[in-house]
This record gives C-alpha cells, sequence and structure tokens, in this order.
C-alpha cells in the first residue's frame, strides 16, 4: 500500500476511510483530527486552563502530548489506585512524560487518603475494583481540576471506548446512564469542571499507532482488574463486525451524536452536604465511602513540576493557548 | 546444496507476541499472520524490523516481527 498523500510506503492502513497513510502523514492527519473535534464541539475555549487526566497508558500520554504539541498548555493529573507494581510503573511513564513535556503532574493517591489498596478497599465495601476505581477517579479528577484552577478535564476515552459503553448500555437498557455519553460535558459552576474527549472519533488502534510513531513509552500491560471485564468483549464484538464493515464504529457513534442533541436536557444534580460537589443524592459517592471506611485527605494530592529543576530564576513557562 | 537446505531450514520470522516468542517457516503477508495467530485486523498493529507496517505487507523469514495489541479494558 502506498500514501495517498505523498506515494511513499504505508504504514497504517485506515479501512474506515478507505485510504492509508505514511508515518508522518498519518500523524499530521490525527493531530488535525483531534484539533477539528476540539473546535466542532467547543472542547477548549479560549481562556480555560485544561487539565489530561493520565493512567500511563497509551491514551491519555497520546493525548498529553497532541495537545501540547497543538499549542494547548495542559498539565497532567494522574490517580495513584495502589495496585502494587502497576500503579508505580505507570506513575513513572506519567512522570517521564511530563518531563519530556515539562508540564506540571499532579498525582492523588488513594493509599494516602484511605491508608488503604483498592483491592482492600473493595473487600472492606464488597464492591468490585472497577466500581470504586471510578468513584474514586470522579471525584479526584474534580478535586483537582476545581482546587488547582482547571476549567476542563480532558480524558483519553476513544471511539472504541465509547462506542463499545453504548453497546453495553443499550444492550441491558441503562437509560440513566445512555444519554450521558456526550464529547462535552459542561461544568457547573466553580463546583463541576467541564469535561471533554479529544479523541471521541479517533479509534484505539490510531491512537496506539500514533504512540508507536511517537515513541511514546506507555503501560502496554492491561489493569490486572480489566482482565475479563465485558468491556473487552464489547469491543471485540464491535472489531468483528469493523472488520466486515469498515467505518461501522464510526457510523454508530455519529448517529449517537446526532440523536443526543435531540434529547431533553438532564435534571440538574444538588451539592453534597459534604464536600459540596454535584451530586443526585444527598452525599455523593465518594464521601459515603469516606464515611463507611475512614479516611483523611490533607496528604491526597501531590505535584510533580519538572519546571522547578529545569527553568533559569525568572523563566516562566508558556501557558497561552492556541 | 546440504548447507543451502540447513541455512534455509534455520532462517525463521521471528514473530514476538503476547510475551512469547514464534519461529515462523515461510514467508506471508501480515494479515495472513494476524490469521494464523486468530487475531483481529482492528485490535492489532504490526511492526516489522522496528517499523510499523499495514497488513497487506509480506513479511520475510528474515524479518523480526512484533505484534501489538491495541485494545484495552479500560
Amino acid at each position: 500500500m502506498k500514501c495517498r498523500v505523498c506515494g511513499k510506503p504505508a504504514s497504517l492502513s485506515l479501512r474506515a476511510y478507505n485510504t492509508a497513510l505514511c508515518a508522518d502523514d498519518f500523524i499530521a492527519f490525527l493531530e488535525k483530527r483531534v484539533l477539528q473535534t476540539i473546535r466542532r464541539y467547543k472542547l477548549i475555549n479560549t481562556g480555560e486552563r485544561p487539565l489530561v487526566a493520565v493512567s500511563g497508558g497509551k491514551d491519555s500520554l497520546a493525548l498529553w502530548t497532541i495537545l501540547n504539541r497543538l499549542g494547548f498548555a495542559a498539565d497532567g493529573m494522574y490517580i495513584d489506585l495502589g495496585i502494587a507494581e502497576y500503579s508505580q510503573t505507570s506513575y513513572l511513564k506519567a512522570r517521564a512524560m511530563a518531563d519530556e513535556l515539562n508540564r506540571r503532574l499532579f498525582r492523588f493517591s488513594i493509599p494516602k487518603v484511605f491508608g488503604k489498596e483498592v483491592a482492600e478497599l473493595s473487600r472492606i465495601t464488597r464492591r468490585p475494583p472497577c466500581s470504586l476505581c471510578g468513584t474514586v477517579k470522579r471525584y479526584a479528577m474534580n478535586r483537582v481540576c476545581v482546587t488547582e484552577g482547571y476549567s476542563v478535564l480532558l480524558t483519553g476515552h476513544n471511539l472504541d471506548d465509547e462506542a463499545s459503553a453504548l453497546l453495553g448500555n443499550i444492550l441491558y437498557w441503562k437509560e440513566e446512564y445512555l444519554w450521558k455519553k456526550d464529547v462535552v460535558l459542561e461544568g457547573q459552576g466553580s463546583s463541576l469542571a467541564k469535561k471533554a474527549k479529544p479523541f471521541f472519533l479517533c479509534s484505539e488502534r490510531e491512537v496506539a499507532a500514533y504512540a508507536l510513531l511517537k515513541g511514546i513509552d506507555y503501560v502496554y500491560e492491561e489493569c490486572p482488574y480489566a482482565v475479563g471485564a465485558r468491556t473487552l468483549v464489547y469491543k471485540n464484538v464491535l472489531n468483528q463486525i469493523e472488520e466486515m464493515s469498515p467505518a461501522t464504529k464510526i457510523m454508530f457513534l455519529k448517529g449517537y451524536l446526532k440523536r443526543l442533541r435531540s434529547e431533553p436536557k438532564r435534571e440538574q444534580a444538588t451539592s453534597c452536604i459534604a464536600c459540596g460537589y454535584p451530586t443526585y443524592t444527598e452525599k455523593c459517592n465518594f464521601c459515603s465511602l469516606m464515611d463507611r471506611v475512614g479516611g483523611d485527605q490533607r496528604f491526597a494530592v501531590d505535584t510533580y513540576d519538572p519546571a522547578e529543576t529545569r527553568m533559569e530564576p525568572g523563566e516562566t513557562r508558556p501557558d497561552n493557548h492556541a | 546444496m546440504t548447507t543451502l537446505s540447513v541455512l534455509c531450514y534455520l532462517i525463521r520470522m521471528k514473530v514476538e507476541w503476547d510475551g512469547r516468542s514464534y519461529d515462523i517457516e515461510k514467508r506471508m503477508t501480515g494479515r495472513k499472520l494476524l490469521e494464523s495467530f486468530n487475531l483481529s485486523r482492528e485490535a492489532h498493529l504490526i511492526v516489522a524490523n522496528g517499523k510499523l507496517t499495514t497488513e497487506d505487507q509480506t513479511l520475510n523469514t528474515t524479518d523480526t516481527v512484533r505484534i501489538i495489541r491495541v485494545i484495552s479494558g479500560g
């Protein structure tokens, strides 16, 4: 196969677009697609400070790289779940990227808050680790945004993540979640940061190829709790369909977005009586977890700033957005 | 002739997949290679001699190939 742009040998075939591209042209293609998504769906508006949720995996590290290459001065945040070597390795990958981009990296630590790792919390609360992880992540990401002054949180959710979640919600008709998968979820006053997914229309294969071609050093191993996850089954099923009929996944999501725009707005959340963050119950899930297990948030967040060691006295880091 | 036969026998494509190494005797396209491992083209990438390649490319017995899983549970 030849690159459709320059005619050199192609590195990646993109069946959904009926094309193939060489390394350089594919990198330009994906970055342009992310910028188009950001502009079209107003993911980052002028004056908004972006923060990327970084797990150490390919999606979040690629997103952090692309945003900074596109001129969005985005810092990162990492959530330490306390999963033995996996968390240690993934944090080191995230920190190496912070060094490369010369951006700040915040770390919210579950073991520091609860004095326990996710596995132990799971045992005590009798909740699956992934469910606990979701509760903590939603809270922690919002907390860092609110307290550190970031107006938009960007996550590395890609086309396959969104299509598989949508399939799962449809299969079981989970209507309470069905219409909550937008590209952008607006914030609420000063207590809830806006959330956005710039990879919404980029497939997992495209993001992985980008990470590979850019030499991004990411955690290849799966989270030990994700092994056997239902999401993986949905992704495999969707990929089987995609092989037979290219562009099915993107059509599935574009069709969803079209229908989403005509759905009535959801009810507004109220404020948690303990932390003040939005919730649909009296107390948010995280504060309920704190009540049940006990915890101390005073040392929950630490900041790694490569600039502190690298910049000359008086030098400042550029914070202007594209 | 015998030496040549032995050399041909020894030269095999080295394939790394899922933490294991495999020796493949025949040259084949990336697509055929993925099929032989029963892997989806949508969920995997092929790196031959350190370079990302399309699935229609023929992989030779002298090549070192890495199959990369792109799907994660996240």
